[in-house]
């Protein structure tokens, strides 16, 4: 009979003896069951700290001052550590972007679809959409290509005055960020 | 043979040491220490009681309202902040447009430097800008005091009581050490290391500071509130990491006793 | 390793069994921490110590890994990048206070392990190999420590860096060519930082290594017990699981609990002031200081005030400070009483309490200002110390009268509970219980 101090050590694997070993199992199931809740608990702070920090957080909006990018001209200013390419469309770039058939396009999207708000201004980010390259054009002397975008040296992906991939290796059209209009002259971007 | 060796080894360390000992014995009697002035005169730092103190500690955001509000009138002509951002400010209770404000409103602007000429050029802050370094190109060397309250012993406490102990050089001090006048541009404060500190009284009179919440301003309330707004800048996670703490012992003791539970369990029937 | 009555691994499904046939860890893992692992029945909490400092190099890898992430080590971003992984990094205030306040755990769990083996003879044969890897474990934690504590680079990182390295000059000829040979330079700076990172990442898995050589030599003879006699039967002993791994859960609770105490409550209690300030080549601190656990050794280096047949004190000071952690080396050798336990050594057991008492001050006097008082205290505490180990030991070994031993570990365990009659109890060698 195993009960009250002996020398023999029971069979462990044996949980069952009488009625009463049933709260025993109970309370060492508990203490692992505990122990497996605080190591879990451990793993979320060492996960969570490869997240951004919040020096990086604060980073993550930039502000815009439009007022003086002309109509047809650009800047190029940088956006979470990335080429923002902000762009005066013409009148004349507008009606050609609105030309375009979009069922033809590898990615269709209309300009309307691509500016918030005001049709003119067009704010994406300056990475193709290849693999990565810095596509030319956003500055004035550059070469913008055959459609009148933007034109990528790499791989030869064109774009037109939308940022919208028309030939060349490139999936996707120039990301167009989230931003919204703090005032007419001032735009605010992530 | 290892203990012939190893008596003899130890007999060397302690004839070593013997005569050491000895030595100092010696220089004890015939030259015994003599008392410094700081010795008899530096204090420890008095006891004030902030909302940060103890094992609930946590911050009030009034007092750190106030308190920023002394570090911007007074200290921040002379000390730098460097480790704090103005978008830390939040934690203060103010709202994100009028940290923006406050730092685009700050005086000492962030500097930028343009590769392409070489030329530094200063701009307005933004909240992800750090309190921009300030240099000092009088006598002393102000200290940072982003982590002041946790580069002192007894930080908090210190900070209070320097800011408020300035006093005159005790008659008995001169007396007793004759050699230890207050050099010419230092000031006497019992609060500070070495007794003669370069920073002159910044709080040296009542209502230099106006508050904006209406608390009556005078030097033990300015000094209070700047010190619990330096212990927040020096440890701005401490009501966090006590919240934390108070669960993790709670559970932890929870776990304890089941652990325990368990063990005896285990161990009921073995005579051990 | 076995007791002849260890149960054998038996794989208790398909797929460990497809593992066990193919790689031997699900039964090196049964024979080792298993049921298949005997272990003396009447252990107390003082055998806890040693899955304690396992646990603390783990905590201290998995957090230094992780800081690592965050942590620049170039002397004009050091001080910055810590107060960034305090201020900025998701849960950097706790990954930082946990490795510096783990470090304080990690010894003080260490250094009642090595008590417990002083006190309960553990370093005896046939246990002398396990006791030689634990003092190298003891000094590859001591430099790890040491060097990890450079890497903030606040002015006691700085200052503890220039003082450590300024013991090698003390040997003569070669001294300052090792010293600038360590640092890489004249003072510490940028290529002694580097070169501290990079070891500090490194030491932790070489100890690591020599902790799996230490248990390996512990698995040979199995553990100690409180009477130190040998196990001689299956009566004496349980299964490591569940048993131990039971107790050791709890034992791991209470350590964590402390440990949380210290690390949401009380984090920078352990630390100095000083280090809060960015380091200054050009300003010495006040009082330079290591952190507490060296203080005793720190005691011992500065006793030695004067020069000693034309040997100059710094470098006496430096030998007796190595000389006191190498002596321990020699222990097994040094104290040949045919007894182990000091339960059992009525004359060791007063002096070992006494070298408790010796070490306590010695760091009492290594954390304080070098002044007169205390550096007699250190030059009388270290005696003692050395006096200890090197005169005391191999006197009182040899001429020492112990007490009786038990004859077992069951009969002593009997005889504790002063219960059950001899009867009951399988001396005669059977297995099997009398009823």
């Amino acid at each position: 009979m195993a009960s009250g101090n002996t020398l023999e050590v029971p069979r462990q694997d044996e949980p069952h003896h009488d009625g009463e070993p049933r709260r025993r199992d109970f309370l060492n199931i508990a203490a692992v069951a505990a122990a497996g809740v605080g190591g879990i608990a451990i793993v979320v702070p060492l996960i969570n700290q490869m997240n951004p920090s919040a020096d990086v957080l604060a980073q993550s909006t930039t502000d815009v001052d439009l007022s003086k990018i002309e109509a047809g001209q650009g800047i190029v200013t940088s956006f979470r550590k990335q080429p923002l390419f902000v762009r005066n469309l013409t009148p004349a770039e507008i009606a050609a972007a609105d030309k375009v058939d979009v069922k033809t396009l590898r990615d269709p999207e209309t300009l309307a679809q691509r500016t918030r708000g005001q049709k003119n201004w067009l704010i994406t980010l300056g990475v193709c959409t290849h693999l990565g390259c810095i596509p030319q054009g956003i500055t004035s002397g550059e070469d913008r290509g055959q459609f009148g975008g933007y034109f990528c040296p790499c791989h030869g992906s064109q774009y037109d005055t939308a940022a919208r991939i028309r030939k060349g290796p490139a999936p996707k059209n120039l990301f167009v960020p989230e931003y919204k209009f703090t005032s007419p002259t001032t735009v605010t971007v992530g | 043979m290892v203990r012939a060796i190893a008596i003899l080894i130890g007999a060397g360390f302690v004839a070593v040491l013997s005569w050491a000992l000895f030595w100092s014995i010696q220089g004890v009697i015939t030259d015994p220490p003599a008392p410094t002035a700081v010795d008899e005169f530096h204090l420890h730092p008095k006891e004030v009681e902030l909302a940060s103190n103890g094992f609930f500690g946590t911050y009030d955001q009034r007092q750190l309202q106030r308190g920023l509000q002394v570090y911007k009138e007074v200290c921040a002509n002379c000390h730098s902040l460097k480790h704090v951002a103005f978008r830390d400010l939040t934690q203060l209770g103010y709202t994100p447009a009028q940290v923006k404000k406050f730092a685009a409103d700050w005086s000492v602007k962030a500097k930028q430097f343009d590769p392409k000429s070489g030329d530094t050029t200063e701009r307005p802050n933004t909240p992800s800008d750090y309190f921009p370094t300030v240099y000092y190109p009088g006598t002393g060397n102000p200290p940072d005091l982003s982590l002041i309250t946790k580069a002192r012993h007894e930080g908090p406490a210190y900070v209070y009581s320097l800011l408020t102990g300035y006093t005159d050089q005790p008659a008995a001090l001169l007396k007793k050490f004759p050699d230890a006048k207050v050099p010419d541009g230092l000031y006497y404060n019992p609060y500070f290391a070495n007794l003669n500190i370069a920073m002159p009284p910044p709080l040296s009179q009542d209502g230099q500071v106006t508050y904006l919440d209406g608390t009556k301003s005078t030097v033990q309330q300015n000094a209070k509130d700047v010190a619990a707004f330096l212990t927040w800048a020096a440890e701005p996670n401490l009501p966090t990491r006590h919240a934390y703490g108070l669960a993790v012992l709670g559970f932890l003791l929870f776990f304890c006793i089941l652990a325990y539970g368990a063990y005896q369990n285990i161990w009921r029937d073995i005579k051990h | 390793m076995s007791f002849p009555w260890a149960k054998h691994y038996e794989p208790k499904s398909g797929f460990t069994k497809w593992i066990d046939e193919r790689l031997p860890l699900p039964r090196l893992v049964y024979g080792a921490v298993g049921a298949g692992y005997p272990v003396p029945r009447n252990l107390n909490y003082f055998w806890n110590f040693g899955v304690l400092a396992g646990a603390a190099l783990a905590i201290q890898i998995v957090t230094g890994i992780v800081l690592a992430m965050h942590y620049a080590a170039n002397g004009g971003v050091a001080f910055d990048s810590v107060e960034h992984i305090m201020r900025d990094v998701n849960g950097g205030w706790f990954l930082r206070y946990a490795h510096a306040n783990g470090a304080s755990m990690f010894f003080v769990v260490v250094y009642i392990h090595i008590f417990r083996g002083l006190f309960y003879g553990s370093y005896k044969a046939p246990r002398e190999m396990i006791w030689l890897l634990g003092v190298t474990i003891f000094l590859l934690m001591m430099a790890t420590a040491f060097m990890g504590y450079v890497l903030p680079w606040g002015q006691m990182s700085f200052w503890g860096a220039q003082v450590i390295t300024g013991f090698f000059s003390a040997i003569p000829v070669v001294g300052d060519t090792i010293r600038i040979w360590l640092l890489g330079g004249y003072a510490p700076d940028d290529a002694a930082l580097n070169r501290f990172f990079s070891l500090h990442y490194l030491l932790p898995f070489v100890i690591a290594g020599v902790i799996i050589l230490h248990i390996w030599a512990l698995h040979i003879p199995g553990s100690n017990n409180p009477t130190g006699v040998d196990v001689k039967g299956e009566q004496d002993t349980v299964p490591f699981h569940p048993y131990y791994t039971a107790k050791d859960g709890f034992g791991l609770g209470v350590f964590l609990f402390i440990f949380a105490a210290l690390l949401f409550f009380a984090p920078n209690s352990l630390g100095h002031p000083d280090n809060y300030i960015p380091a200054n080549a050009l300003q010495t601190p006040a009082h330079i200081v290591p952190e507490w656990y060296f203080w005793p050794f720190y005691a011992i280096l500065r006793a030695f005030t004067v020069d000693f047949i034309g040997i100059p004190a710094k470098l006496l000071g430096v030998l007796a400070m190595f000389g006191s952690i190498l002596l321990l080396f020699f222990l097994p050798w040094l104290d040949s009483s045919p007894v182990r336990s000091a339960n059992y050594r009525p004359l060791y057991r007063i002096f070992f309490w006494v070298l408790v008492a010796d070490v306590l001050v010695l760091g009492w006097c290594g954390g304080s200002p070098a002044t007169p008082l205390y550096v007699i205290i250190s030059q009388i505490s270290a005696a003692y110390y050395f006096a200890h180990f090197l005169i005391i030991i191999p006197i009182i070994s040899r001429a020492e009268r112990p007490t009786p031993l038990p004859n077992s570990i069951t009969e002593a365990v009997l005889a504790k509970k002063g219960g059950t009659s001899p009867a009951h109890t399988a001396l005669s060698g059977s297995a099997v219980p009398a009823e």
